[in-house]
């Protein structure tokens, strides 16, 4: 699969990612940047959201279930203005709104407090099933890891999804293919991903999880099929953007890191 | 009281459109008529408590009221960590309604008796723990469910619990009810163990020793009005549960005296479930006589502990 190279805007969001880490000493760096083109064209281009008014009834749900990933997040939400861009810079204080894991109420946009894996996708079941009770329009999307869907939870929730023919639901895998310990075909293979979610009920599209035209194409498409939730498989990389931490599974969290290895991912991610 | 407690659950979803049912994979006809009159309100939903859990927790969000029932067990140990985040975390209104609280299943062995539920949500901040003592309570606690703006566990009996909650009482959650005025002695409950200690401390009476009964429904938030106010008029006291004696009702009795009330400490003593699993089955009962929980245990600790 060819990945264009990074634009700017996604290599500016990088580097909001990496000025979090410079200042909180410490982060799951690899985790978030396989996430960054998921949610900037997710921002960009398909939710609706009103960042002065975080709690608009109308607008779309976006659930970070693998809360790991959160430094993307934050600097998609402080870009799209639902907190200061200024305000990364607290990143990891003791005071601070923005933590190793987001947390719902304290941070406007985040629509659900994760970081134990599993939870994001039965919490955006039940809010799918709110809007069809209500008959509203707003549709839900949640994003998971690869290794996050080891958890059974994630599979009794794709039961009851498809149970209850969720189409204003969308599941988004961050597949990078590594989890914590190494990669997931050899910690627990999710193989063959695409049939399980099809097994599920799910309607099931992969896309190159960088590739920016890509997902824009396939999102505009969504729902993929009007009696049944969606799931995509992204196919991503662990650490895009810093070659030497791309697909290295000992970035998946880093503390202590130098100044020079600051200064080493800044210079990857120069405008 | 399940059936009260059920019941319930539709009588108040047809004035409040906010309020869901969420099932594991309860018995037939749970809830029928619910399932018929409002089936967009009324999910069965499987063996998957951390889903079921989950999933009220988001419908929570969007501004309904959901009820969540299955065994005790599974609502508790099996999905804690979902509790736990989920819905306390993000202090969410889920109701947890826990079928066969203590050891109901005593049949079906320690897989099924929920016997550190009360402890093991205790812990939990903005958790709310009710254990009425009768399908009267339940049907007035049941009421006050609604607008109570947390997550709440509501630990049922067996059902068919004798009627001891007084007629004319209104009981509030959070407000501890005084059944029996103390003497030298008092018993303080919670669940059905109110009705044991009522018939002990009629049995007290009849040697001339008063002794009083102090009923907690609501185990978390604790009345610390009520036992500042009650503990001490009595010189010996005694807790009661069908829950083991780590961290439950008796645990957080003694907290708070410490914490509140250290003059009271030493009067406490407990009655409870030891810290070891169910080493037989047979019934709800013949478990309570296994550990001593009886009205005759009561009567004697009590009136040993008052004569010397």
């Amino acid at each position: 699969m060819s990945v264009p190279s990074l634009d700017s805007r996604s290599r500016y969001l990088r580097r909001l990612v990496i000025k979090m880490i410079e200042v909180g000493g410490r982060g799951h760096i690899g985790p978030a940047l396989s996430l960054i083109e998921i949610l900037r064209v997710l921002y960009d281009s398909v939710l609706r959201y009103r960042p002065s008014e975080s709690e608009w009834p109308e607008r779309d749900r976006f659930i970070l279930s693998k809360g790991h990933g959160c430094l993307a997040l934050y600097a998609v939400l402080a870009d799209k203005g639902f907190l200061p861009l200024e305000e990364l810079e607290t990143y990891g204080k003791s005071t601070s709104r923005l933590g190793g894991h987001p947390e719902r109420h304290k941070i406007p946009g985040i629509e659900a407090s994760t970081g134990a894996l599993g939870h994001g996708l039965p919490i955006g079941v039940g809010m799918a099933i709110a809007a069809k009770i209500r008959k509203q329009s707003q549709r839900i999307f949640v994003v998971t890891g690869d290794g996050e869907i080891n958890e059974g939870s994630v599979w009794e929730a794709a039961m009851s999804a498809s149970k209850h023919q969720l189409s204003n639901l969308t599941v988004l895998v961050d597949y990078n293919k590594l989890q914590s310990y190494g990669p997931t075909k050899e910690v627990l293979n999710l193989e063959p991903l695409v049939e399980k979610w099809q097994s599920f009920g799910f309607a099931v599209k992969e896309v190159d999880g960088h590739n920016v035209s890509e997902l824009e194409q396939l999102f505009k498409k969504l729902p993929l099929n009007s009696q049944k939730p969606t799931a995509v498989i992204c196919h991503t990389i662990k650490g895009k953007g810093l070659p030497f931490a791309e697909g290295q599974p000992e970035w998946h969290h880093k503390s202590r890191l130098s100044e020079t290895q600051i200064s080493e991912m800044y210079a990857c991610l120069e405008e | 009281m399940r059936r009260t407690a059920l019941n319930s659950v539709y009588e108040l979803a047809q004035t409040d459109d906010r309020i869901v049912f969420i099932g594991s994979d309860l018995g037939p006809g749970v809830l029928a008529e619910m399932k018929q009159a409002m089936p967009e309100r009324f999910f069965m939903e499987g063996v998957s408590e951390q889903h079921i859990v989950g999933m009220a927790a988001g419908l929570a969000m969007e501004g309904f009221i959901p009820y969540v029932n299955t065994i005790a067990t599974f609502l508790t140990r099996r999905c804690y960590e979902q509790v736990a985040l989920d819905l306390c975390l993000q202090d969410l209104p889920v109701r947890l309604i826990a079928n066969g609280g203590g050891v109901v299943y005593a049949p079906l062995g320690p897989t099924h008796l929920a016997v550190e539920d009360i402890s093991l949500f205790r812990s939990l901040p903005n958790m709310t723990i009710l254990s009425p003592c009768d399908a009267q309570e339940m049907g007035h606690l049941m009421q006050q469910t609604v607008d109570w703006s947390h997550p709440i566990y509501i630990r049922l009996a067996k059902g068919g619990d004798k009627i001891v909650s007084r007629a004319d009482s209104k009981p509030e959650i959070g407000k501890a009810e005084l059944l029996r005025e103390p003497g030298n002695g008092l018993f303080v409950t919670t669940g059905v163990m109110a009705q044991l200690a009522l018939e002990a401390a009629e049995q007290l009476e009849k040697d001339g020793i008063g002794c009083g009964v102090l009923h907690l429904h609501t185990v978390k938030p604790l009345d610390g009005e009520s036992l500042s106010q009650w503990l001490p008029q009595a010189r010996h006291i005694i807790t009661v549960e069908e829950h083991t004696l780590i961290g439950g009702l008796g645990s957080a009795l003694l907290e708070f005296c410490s914490d509140h009330l250290p003059a009271q400490t030493s009067k406490i003593r407990r009655v409870g479930i030891p810290d070891h699993f169910a080493d037989r089955y047979g019934s709800q009962t013949s478990l309570w006589m296994h550990w001593g929980i009886t009205v005759e245990t009561l009567y004697q600790q009590m009136h040993r502990a008052i004569t010397g």
